[in-house]
């Protein structure tokens, strides 16, 4: 029996079935890999939002959820928005470098309206939310503090523009998300298309 | 007399019926009566059947949460508070499984540093070291998705900072912590699908891995803590003599190693179940809030070294790199070794004092992952990761020169 068995024949079958199979075995993988992408109506709960600032005074800043991020909308003063040069050779990345705004917030005070900053309280390290920290020249954070954020997790600092220092865990600025204002009063988070 | 020969009878009987069936008495003889294991096992030899046991406990108390838990954010803590308080025994049970985790690790990682000891991880263990590398990555994938499933401040703060890891990576980063989350944070759909692989997916992986972990064991046989090969010396009936049964010599022995286990186990689940908040974070005793993070994050103590190498290193993704690194590391450890000795009874100063530091340097990083950092914090972290590294990356070297003392023909042995 066994004299007459064609073993390259055998073998280009065996290898031919087990790779059907495993092309098999990845297409069927992809439905289930799929699934975990975030679902309709995750991607329905994600949708852009609406923030209000019309009562927003210069120095306050308010917080907008958005994707189950804190996005914050700081009105800038005119002594804050005259800090972020002061502050530039401290930091990381002061021209904006890295792809972390989109194209019209690539600018010193990395926004589209100079006083009014929309960043993403997120942490660029691990992701924990930034503490505001506009007093000037506290004693935990230095005489040349100019006012900022402070990340409580890991000791991240960032000026009032979201830029980070040197010699902090966090390697980028704060994220700008993409935005467009509505009008004067109303800002659109998660949405910029119509406008450049 | 009659009646009894007749039941012993009846019970052969149906042994045998099973035995013509299933290999009932040959798996009992090839896995407890008939395996042979040294006769000098001391008390390190006990981790691994007390990491057994916590398996165990862990899967019946999980089993038991499941029925009153529920896996979503809108419930999720307030259904933790309700097994707590409402749920006859409930606290008991969730205490057991609380404590159980730490626990799990606290076996766990005194049964690793025995195979460091004697040597238990070289040749012909090193299959044997690699499935137990594996039990510790997927015990410590179950332990962090467990974490989540409290939904309170720290499990959520740990899962963000945790998943965030992943966005370190070029390119695909970012999908891919959005494919892990299954949304744009960490929410409801995170929490389900980490129920999912805490309760399903990963014990299913880890009883697989355990079962192999065994099978390889009784495979090569036990190491001991001379480091000798008690096969090589065999009785005239094939049985090593230096070896004994390991039912009922080690399961008499290991009974009583695990009474006093229960003991202090029971102990912090009755009366320090927090321990301090070592064991169940302060943090957590607050719900999950997304636009709220804690003062200060850290995991729980049983992944703090690895955190403190992580927040050593100055840049995100050198972080993320060596943190992966210190735990790959530890699978190539068989292959790093060199010495032609086993345990450390005969090895020289140049094992006994870096696997010193190395030990020294692990629990520094224990505690310093604990801590807010400072600067002289995270120096001494940097120095801890250094040590650690060193250890390894120095170990083919030294395990080379390193002089040895003769290891003996047999097992030492003091009645």
């Amino acid at each position: 029996m066994s004299e007459g068995v064609d073993k390259s024949r055998r073998h280009f079958l065996t290898v031919a079935t087990t790779v059907t199979g495993a092309v098999g075995a990845g297409f069927a993988a992809v439905p289930f890999l799929s699934s975990w992408k975030p679902s309709a109506r995750a991607q329905a709960l994600g949708a852009p939002v609406e923030a209000d600032i019309s009562k927003l005074q210069p120095g306050e800043m308010i917080r907008v959820g958005w994707r189950g991020q804190p996005i914050w909308i700081l009105r800038r003063t005119e002594a804050m928005l005259k800090s972020l040069p002061e502050v530039g050779s401290f930091l990381r990345d002061p021209d904006s470098e890295q792809p972390q705004q989109p194209a019209y917030a690539t600018n010193e005070s990395r926004s589209r309206k100079p006083e009014i900053l929309v960043v993403v309280g997120i942490c660029t390290h691990l992701g924990c939310v930034p503490a505001e920290r506009f007093d000037l020249a506290p004693a935990d954070l230095g005489p040349d503090w100019k006012g900022g954020f402070y990340c409580p997790c890991h000791g991240s600092k960032f000026d009032l523009a979201g830029r980070v220092y040197k010699g902090v865990p966090a390697p980028l600025n704060l994220s700008v998300p993409r935005h467009r204002f509505l009008s004067d009063s109303l800002i659109l988070i998660g949405d910029d298309t119509g406008v450049a | 007399m009659s009646t009894s020969n007749n039941e012993q009878g009846a019970a052969k009987r149906l042994l045998d019926w099973v035995d013509a069936r299933f290999p009932l008495t040959k798996m009992i003889n090839e896995h407890a009566a008939q395996y042979y294991a040294p006769k000098n096992f001391n008390f390190w030899y006990l981790f691994g059947v007390l990491s057994l046991v916590v398996l165990v406990i862990q899967l019946l108390t999980g089993i038991f949460l499941t029925m009153n838990y529920k896996p979503s954010a809108a419930d999720a803590f307030a259904s933790v508070e309700y097994i707590m308080r409402d749920v006859q025994w409930g606290w008991l049970i969730r205490y057991i499984h609380s404590t159980g985790a730490s626990a799990f690790f606290i076996v766990v990682y005194l049964h690793m540093f025995r195979a460091l000891l004697y040597g238990s991880f070289k040749p012909p263990r090193e299959l044997l070291w690699i499935f137990g590398m594996l039990i510790y990555l997927v015990l410590m994938g179950e332990a962090f998705m467990g974490y989540l499933l409290p939904w309170g401040q720290m499990s959520y703060w740990g899962a963000q900072v945790i998943t965030s890891l992943f966005g370190a990576i070029p390119v695909i980063g970012d999908s891919l912590v959005e494919w892990i989350r299954g949304d744009f944070y960490i929410s409801d759909i995170t929490l389900n699908r980490f129920f999912a692989l805490h309760v399903i997916a990963l014990p299913l992986v880890l009883i697989f891995l355990v079962v192999a972990h065994i099978l390889a064991l009784h495979e090569v046989g036990s190491n001991n803590p001379d480091g000798v090969e008690i096969k090589n010396t065999k009785g005239p009936d094939g049985i090593p003599l230096d070896g004994i049964a390991f039912h009922p010599y080690y399961s008499v022995k290991d009974t009583v190693g695990l009474a006093v286990f229960l003991m202090l186990f029971c102990a912090v689940v009755f009366f320090a179940p927090e321990m301090g908040g070592y064991f169940l974070e302060h943090a957590n005793f607050e719900p999950a809030n997304a636009m709220k993070t804690p003062e200060h994050i850290a995991p729980v103590w049983y992944f703090t070294p690895f955190y403190a190498i992580l927040r050593a290193v100055p840049d995100k993704l050198g972080g993320v790199i060596l943190m992966g690194a210190a735990i790959i590391v530890l699978f190539l450890l068989p292959w790093l070794d060199r010495s032609p000795v086993r345990s450390i009874r005969y090895r020289g100063w140049l094992y006994k004092l870096p696997l010193g530091l190395f030990t020294a340097a692990f629990v520094m990083l224990g505690y310093l992952g604990m801590q807010a950092p400072t600067p002289t914090y995270t120096n001494l972290a940097r120095l801890g990761t250094v040590i650690y590294f060193a250890f390894f990356l120095l170990l083919p070297w030294l395990s080379k020169v390193d002089k040895t003392k003769p290891v003996p023909e047999r097992v030492t042995y003091h009645a």
